[in-house]
């Protein structure tokens, strides 16, 4: 049986999921013998290649370059997958959106800068009005809530999927869990 | 109609059930372990039907009734779940959760939520309806509690609780629509309410993390609520 093309991304969330996909621990040699990981912050690809069988995507939808990059991600994933609650209710990273962006760069570039005050405009990706949770961008298939979601619900979800069934998730893992 | 006293007859998912008059399709529904999910009724609190979760489909009515509100009938048929009422108190719980900033992973709260609990047990694994964000203010000035706004969901225990069981009607509603709050006294600082006694029964009944003891931090707020039926029994006996 060929080996499924497996990719992990990155947006605005704390890598706490891809920690937790880390505490998989010993049965990450067992998924290796089924996955190819083909773009991950874990391994050194570049570019996002195209025919990936499943991505999981942490974090939320926060930059221009997360927007950018999740639209790319979606079309060149079969199945996309919702990691964590970042990605899933845009969680911590939404405290920001009560607050216009303009009030998060003062704050952050000026009031609390010491060196250098002022907005990039190189460099740093701008922002979008809103965090956004990644179903309200693109097309989510999986949802699998949690702060992160444990290692074994991370495995459970994985092993369906590897198998061509849905996970039930709900009972599993929550918001906040 | 059966004279007043009689035990009243009824259906709940084609189960046989018996219960007093002026008994609520919920208490019935409670006492022979039918789950109704609902965020606003405690027993112990008069009932309001502010959540609607608990709404149920009965035999020839053609709208759906809260549970909680809808006193039994001889003969009543009544269904507590099918897939539209599910999917009905899906969309309350994402409304719930769109209308305020419920951040499970950082809320005192977390793991001992009500709306939490709720929405996993209705398989709410994602908001389909956008977030409004909205912008929402904490109180922190009484001394010993806080009042979150983010996290309220206006189910009215802690307007209630103060009234019926501590009689000091501290709480109240203010404002219509998406811009009701609860608000001490006459919209003035928790802190400086003279008719608050801190007696935190609010905190002890609000189902999230909008009501809170300071000094708790993420996870660390469970609510104990084991005075209520006693208050209640002792109240109910001095009337």
């Amino acid at each position: 049986m060929s080996r499924k093309r497996l990719a992990t991304v990155w947006l605005d969330g704390c890598s706490g999921c891809h920690m937790s996909f880390l505490d998989m621990d010993e049965r990450l040699i067992e998924l290796a013998e089924k996955v190819e990981l083909v773009f991950s912050p874990l391994v050194d690809a570049k570019e996002f290649p195209p025919d990936v069988d499943i991505t999981l995507v942490e974090g939320a939808v926060s930059s221009e370059e997360d927007l950018h990059k999740i639209r790319l991600v979606r079309r060149r994933t079969k199945l996309l997958v919702s990691l964590g609650d970042c990605a899933v209710t845009a969680n911590v990273p939404a405290m920001r959106n009560p607050f216009p962006v303009q009030a998060i760069y003062d704050r952050a570039y000026r009031e609390n800068a010491t060196l250098m005050q002022g907005t990039p405009h190189e460099v740093i990706p701008r922002l979008l009005p809103y965090a956004r949770p990644v179903h309200e961008v693109v097309h989510v298939d999986v949802y699998l809530p949690g702060c992160p979601p444990s290692a074994d619900v991370i495995h459970y979800a994985l092993t369906e999927l590897l198998e061509g069934r849905e996970p039930e998730l709900s009972a599993r893992t929550r918001f906040g869990a | 109609m059966s004279a007043t006293g009689a035990v009243r007859t009824l259906k709940i998912d084609g189960r046989d059930c018996s219960a007093r008059p002026q008994a609520t399709i919920l208490e019935v529904a409670r006492e022979n372990k039918i789950f109704i999910p609902r965020l606003c009724q405690l027993e112990g609190l008069s009932t309001v039907g502010a959540c609607r979760l608990c709404l149920v489909e009965v035999k020839g009515s053609n709208k759906l009734l809260p549970a909680c509100t809808t006193t039994v009938d001889e003969g009543m048929e009544i269904t507590t779940s099918s897939e539209e009422l599910a999917s009905y108190r899906r969309m309350i719980v994402e409304l719930l959760f769109t209308e305020g900033n419920h951040i499970c992973s950082v809320c005192v709260s977390n793991g001992h939520c009500e709306l939490q609990t709720m929405a996993q047990r209705l398989g709410v694994t994602h908001i389909h309806l956008p977030y409004r964000y909205p912008k929402k203010q904490v109180d922190a000035s009484h001394e010993r509690f806080v009042l979150d706004h983010n996290r309220c969901v206006l189910c009215t225990r802690c307007v209630r609780v103060c009234d019926e069981i501590e009689g000091a009607h501290t709480w109240d509603l203010m404002g219509r629509g998406i811009d009701s709050k609860v608000i001490t006294d006459l919209n003035q600082p928790w802190g400086s309410s003279e008719s608050c006694t801190s007696c935190g029964k609010c905190v002890q009944v609000c189902p999230t993390g909008a009501l809170f003891e300071k000094g708790r931090s993420v996870a660390e707020m469970e609510k104990r609520r084991q005075f209520l039926p006693y208050l209640t029994l002792m109240r109910g006996e001095r009337t």
